[in-house]
């Protein structure tokens, strides 16, 4: 195996798209370095990209906040501008394993792994948030919900890589959080989750955006829970049509983490408890 | 593919080592460096017995390559004592008796003193959260938890 270690997309995109055999992005390596240790894959090139300096940021622009590809979790916790604009986004990223874990974890790392449970996607969907795509021939900005295709699989061609997760503007009166459910309290996998953000005006839901984890092979962005609580102050009637547009949308498997039957429940249970945090961090009552 | 060379500095110390591209730090500190402080107990990130810090921060080092290294920063538990005089958090475990068999302790002592370095007076659910990338089949937890409460008191006093 080769490791390069380039300080330019550009370069990092050109090393990736040359190599004839098994050519890996390494970020955090907390998926890549467990898969390698596994023997899953056996990467003939690692190209790291933790010393490419437009990934290393976060900067807020006037279109919103852009958080490089190599920045760590724990660093997202560590930012207060971003902990208080999105405070749903950094919550499912610090959930991320343990502090070693956080340390190198990235969120775009955890979409790009793939996994039905990955807890930052969730919250990155609901959020609206979108991802630069560097290829050899063009850059892309793409909507977050586009890339999970599958369990482990993406919609990124061979040799293109995420410089960027971009997220929009926060508007006024807005709110988002995420909440994942597992047995224990520290270091576990999700047995479900759910993300939400959404917008009031005066004190009515105006918009709203909800996404749910571990239910079905890809995390999903659920439009029917949204205009389920749409129009409304959150009351009972609204969160009992949200809890039911959730439970509908999901399609989980059993296993040793959760019941068919279970999943479909408790996923509901936390859409309307993750709404309510939202709809509180908006400015509702 | 050839080895290559990587300069590091670790526990203070200018350390040049060379290593395959695809070997873990793990292996380049135990095999390369000869600090076998450093332990593995699974080498895929749940247990924290090859906890190091990387430029401050704390890692595990199964999951960092040995290349990556290179102009880096680390702390083994090796680098914990000042000469002969052990550290606070490894005297009180000594006096709690926060170990047995050994294997998760440097990881421990690494990980409490990167949580204690960010938080000196840390709450018993502040230590448990902290700490909950290291597993220990021996103790029980408690009595590790009481070390590093009882270090703690003892660094602030300083
Ligand atoms: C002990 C432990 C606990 C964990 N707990 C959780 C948990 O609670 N919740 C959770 O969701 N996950 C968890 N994970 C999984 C993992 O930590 C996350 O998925 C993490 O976010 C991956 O990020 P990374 O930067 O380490 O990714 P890496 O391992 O570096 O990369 C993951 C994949 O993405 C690709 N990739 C990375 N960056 C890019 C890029 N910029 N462009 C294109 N491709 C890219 C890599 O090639 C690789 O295939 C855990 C893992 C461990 C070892
Ligand atoms: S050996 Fe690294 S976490 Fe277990
Ligand atoms: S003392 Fe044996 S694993 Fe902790």
């Amino acid at each position: 195996m080769r490791f390069e270690s380039p300080t330019t997309t550009r370069e990092a995109v050109a090393l990736l798209t040359r190599e004839r055999g098994d050519a890996y992005v390494l970020a955090g390596g907390t998926d890549l370095l467990v898969r390698m240790k596994l023997d899953l894959i056996e990467p003939d090139l690692v190209v790291d990209i933790k010393g490419i300096a437009a990934m290393q940021s976060i900067r807020t622009t006037a279109s919103g906040t852009r958080i490089g590809a190599a920045v760590s979790c724990a660093e997202l916790g560590e930012n207060k501008k971003l902990k208080k604009t999105w405070p749903g986004v950094v919550e499912a990223a610090n959930l991320i394993g343990s502090d070693q874990i956080q340390g190198r974890c990235t969120m775009v790392g955890n979409l790009c792994n793939a996994s039905p449970a990955a807890d930052s996607v969730p919250a990155l969907m609901a959020a609206a948030a979108k991802v630069v795509i560097v290829g050899k021939k063009k850059r892309r900005t793409v909507a977050i919900e586009k890339i999970i295709t599958g369990p482990g699989e993406t919609s990124l061609a061979r040799g293109e890589v995420i410089e960027a997760i971009i997220l929009p503007r926060r508007p006024p009166k807005s709110g988002d959080a995420y909440l994942r459910f597992i047995p224990r309290t520290e270091m576990d996998i999700a047995v479900v989750s759910a993300g939400i953000s959404l917008k009031l005006e005066r004190g009515v839901i105006k918009s709203a955006r909800v996404a749910l984890g571990a239910v079905a092979a890809t995390p999903l962005l659920v439009p029917a829970a949204a205009r389920a609580i749409v129009g409304s102050k959150l009351d009972d009637a609204a969160l009992e049509k949200l809890a039911a547009a959730c439970s509908n949308a999901c399609k989980p498997i059993d296993d040793k983490r959760g019941t068919i039957e279970y999943r479909t429940r408790v996923v509901g249970v936390l859409a309307r408890r993750a709404a309510k945090i939202a709809y509180q961090r908006a400015g509702g009552a | 593919m050839p080895s290559v060379l990587v300069s590091t500095t670790i526990n203070g110390d200018a350390v040049e080592y060379a290593c395959p591209q695809d070997e873990t730090l793990l292996d380049s500190l135990r095999d390369r460096v000869g600090l076998t402080g450093v332990k593995e107990g699974c080498g895929t990130g749940d247990c924290g017995a090859c906890s190091i810090t990387l430029d401050g921060r704390l890692v595990c080092s199964c999951l960092v390559l040995g290349v990556e290294a290179n102009g880096r920063e680390i702390t083994t538990v090796e680098g914990l004592s000042d000469g002969d005089k052990l550290h606070p958090l490894q005297e009180k475990f000594i006096e709690h008796a926060a170990l047995q068999c050994g294997i998760c302790t440097p990881g421990f002592l690494i990980a409490a003193k990167a949580l204690l370095d960010r938080n000196p007076n840390p709450t018993v659910e502040e230590i448990r959260y902290g700490l909950a990338g290291n597993l220990c089949r021996c103790t029980g937890y408690d009595k590790i938890v009481r070390a590093v409460q009882a270090a703690a008191k003892q660094m602030r006093k300083k």
